[in-house]
C-alpha cells in the first residue's frame, strides 16, 4: 500500500498530448513483474495518485512503461515530468487479458484512442508466441491521425508477424490515405473465425459497448469478448469501494471483464 | 472473367433476392473504374446511380468554403456507396472521391426508381436492403458526433 519511489528513466512523446514514461525503481531490486492488462497507481508528490495501465517494459521485469494522456491535474503533472524526476508507484494491480485462453484461436484486438496502451502488452505477449495463435487483428480507432499511438510499430506488427492492422480516424484531411469512420466499421474488413475467436477491447466506454455489440452481431459469443473498465480507483486493492461496478470492484475483480459478466451494468447510466 | 450477375449474387446486399429481381438489377448494372483522385459524384449533382465497391477506397468529403476538404467517411471494398438516388430530391449531399484506383459496379438508380414505382414488392425489397446501410451510417455518425476520444470537461 505504500508507494515505492521510481524515477523517470526516459520520456517518449507519443503525440501532442500523450507521453510514455519509462519508470525504474530508485533502489534496484527485483520487481514483481506484470501481466498484460494490469495497472499501477502512480503518485505525483503533492498532486495526487491515479491508476495508469502498464503499456510495456523497456527491460524485462525491472521497469514499467506507462503511456499517459494529459487530461487532468494528476495526468498533467505526470506528463510534465522530466527525466530523473521521481514518482511514487504502487502495484501492479488487477487481473490480465486472457492470453492463455486465446491460444489456438483467432484474436481480435480493438482499441480506441489511449486504449491501445493497455492492449500493447497483450499484443506483445501474443506475438512472442505467434505460432500459438490464429489470425491476429488489430482494429484501432482514433480522433485524428495526429492522435494515433505507437504508429511506428504498425509496420512491424503487419510485416513481421502478419497482424491484420486496420486503423480508422474520425475525421481527416486529404493527406490521410487510411480509413475514416468509427472503429466498429473495421470489424468486417479483417478475417477471423467468430466461432473460435477471442476479442479484447479497450477504449472509451461508449466505443467498447458498440464494439462488443458489433462483435456479437459478427458471431462472437459474449463470454469470448473482454474489455477493460475504468472507474474512480483509490485504494486499488478492493477496500475503499470507490470503483464499485455493479457487484464487482474494478481494481480487485478487474479491470478486465468478459462482456457477458458486465453487460447488465455497462449500459446502465447510473452505474 | 466474372459476369456481373455472378458478382451481384454473391454480394450480401442481393442475398436471397428473387431471380427475376436479380436479373432486373443485373440489367441495370455496369462495371466502372475510377482513377485515384477522380470524383465519383459531387455535392448537389443529381443522384442517379449507386455503387458497389469491388476494389479500392472512396472518401466522402465535405468542403467548408475557403477551406480544405474534410473526409467524414471512407467506403471500402464490398460496401455500398450512395443512397440519395432513392430519396427525393435525388441529389448528392457530399462529394465522393476515389482515393486510390477504384473498381465498382454502378447501378442505374433512375431506372430502378421507375421500376420500384411500378413494382412495390421490388421497392420494398430494395428499401429493406438499403435501410441497414443508412442505419449503420447514421449510427456511425452519432458515434463520431459524441467525439468519444475527445477530452472530457
Amino acid at each position: 500500500m505504500v508507494p515505492r519511489p521510481f524515477k523517470v528513466k526516459e520520456i517518449i512523446r507519443e503525440s501532442h498530448d500523450t507521453v510514455t514514461l519509462d519508470l525504474q525503481p530508485e533502489k534496484p531490486e527485483k520487481e514483481p513483474g506484470f501481466a498484460p492488462g494490469q495497472f499501477n497507481m502512480l503518485y505525483t508528490f503533492g498532486v495526487g495518485e491515479v491508476p495508469i495501465s502498464i503499456s510495456g517494459s523497456s527491460s524485462g521485469a525491472d521497469s514499467y512503461l506507462h503511456t499517459i494522456r494529459d487530461v487532468g491535474k494528476v495526468t498533467h503533472a505526470l506528463a510534465s515530468l522530466k527525466r530523473g524526476q521521481k514518482v511514487g508507484l504502487r502495484g501492479p494491480f488487477g487481473n490480465a487479458w486472457p492470453i492463455e485462453q486465446a491460444k489456438s484461436r483467432d484474436v481480435v484486438i480493438m482499441a480506441g484512442g489511449i486504449g491501445l496502451a493497455p492492449l500493447r502488452p497483450a499484443l506483445y505477449a501474443l506475438l512472442s508466441q505467434r505460432d500459438q495463435y490464429g489470425n491476429i487483428s488489430l482494429l484501432y480507432g482514433s480522433r485524428t491521425r495526429e492522435d494515433l499511438l505507437f504508429h511506428h510499430e504498425f509496420e512491424t506488427w503487419k510485416g513481421k508477424y502478419g497482424v491484420q492492422v486496420k486503423v480508422s480516424v474520425d475525421t481527416a484531411d486529404r493527406d490521410w490515405k487510411g480509413n475514416v469512420g468509427v472503429v466498429t466499421t473495421l470489424i468486417h474488413r479483417v478475417s477471423f473465425d467468430p466461432s473460435n475467436c477471442i476479442a479484447m477491447i479497450c477504449g472509451p466506454e461508449i466505443m467498447m459497448r458498440f464494439s462488443a455489440m458489433e462483435l456479437v452481431q459478427a458471431g462472437l459469443e459474449e463470454d469470448k469478448i473482454y474489455m477493460t473498465m475504468e472507474r474512480n480507483m483509490k485504494c486499488a486493492v478492493g477496500f475503499c469501494g470507490h470503483c464499485q461496478f455493479g457487484p464487482a470492484f474494478i481494481c480487485k475483480d478487474g479491470p478486465v471483464f468478459s462482456y457477458d459478466r458486465i453487460k447488465p451494468f455497462i449500459s446502465t447510466r447510473e452505474i | 472473367m466474372k459476369t456481373l450477375e455472378s458478382v451481384l449474387i454473391k454480394h450480401p446486399f442481393f442475398e436471397n433476392l428473387e431471380d427475376s429481381y436479380l436479373n432486373l438489377m443485373t440489367g441495370c448494372a455496369k462495371n466502372i473504374k475510377f482513377d485515384a483522385g477522380q470524383f465519383i459524384y459531387r455535392q448537389d449533382e443529381e443522384a442517379n446511380q449507386f455503387y458497389i465497391i469491388r476494389q479500392g477506397k472512396v472518401a466522402l468529403e465535405i468542403c467548408p468554403p475557403g477551406k480544405t476538404p474534410v473526409t467524414v467517411q471512407t467506403v471500402n471494398e464490398g460496401e455500398i456507396l450512395g443512397w440519395a438516388w432513392l430519396v427525393p430530391p435525388y441529389r448528392w449531399r457530399f462529394d465522393a472521391r476515389a482515393t486510390e484506383l477504384t473498381r465498382a459496379i454502378a447501378l442505374d438508380g433512375k431506372c430502378l426508381r421507375k421500376k420500384c414505382e411500378e413494382d412495390k414488392n421490388l421497392g420494398y425489397e430494395l428499401l429493406k436492403r438499403l435501410l441497414p446501410v443508412i442505419g449503420r451510417t447514421m449510427e456511425a455518425t452519432r458515434l463520431q458526433l459524441v467525439d468519444v476520444y475527445g477530452k472530457r470537461d
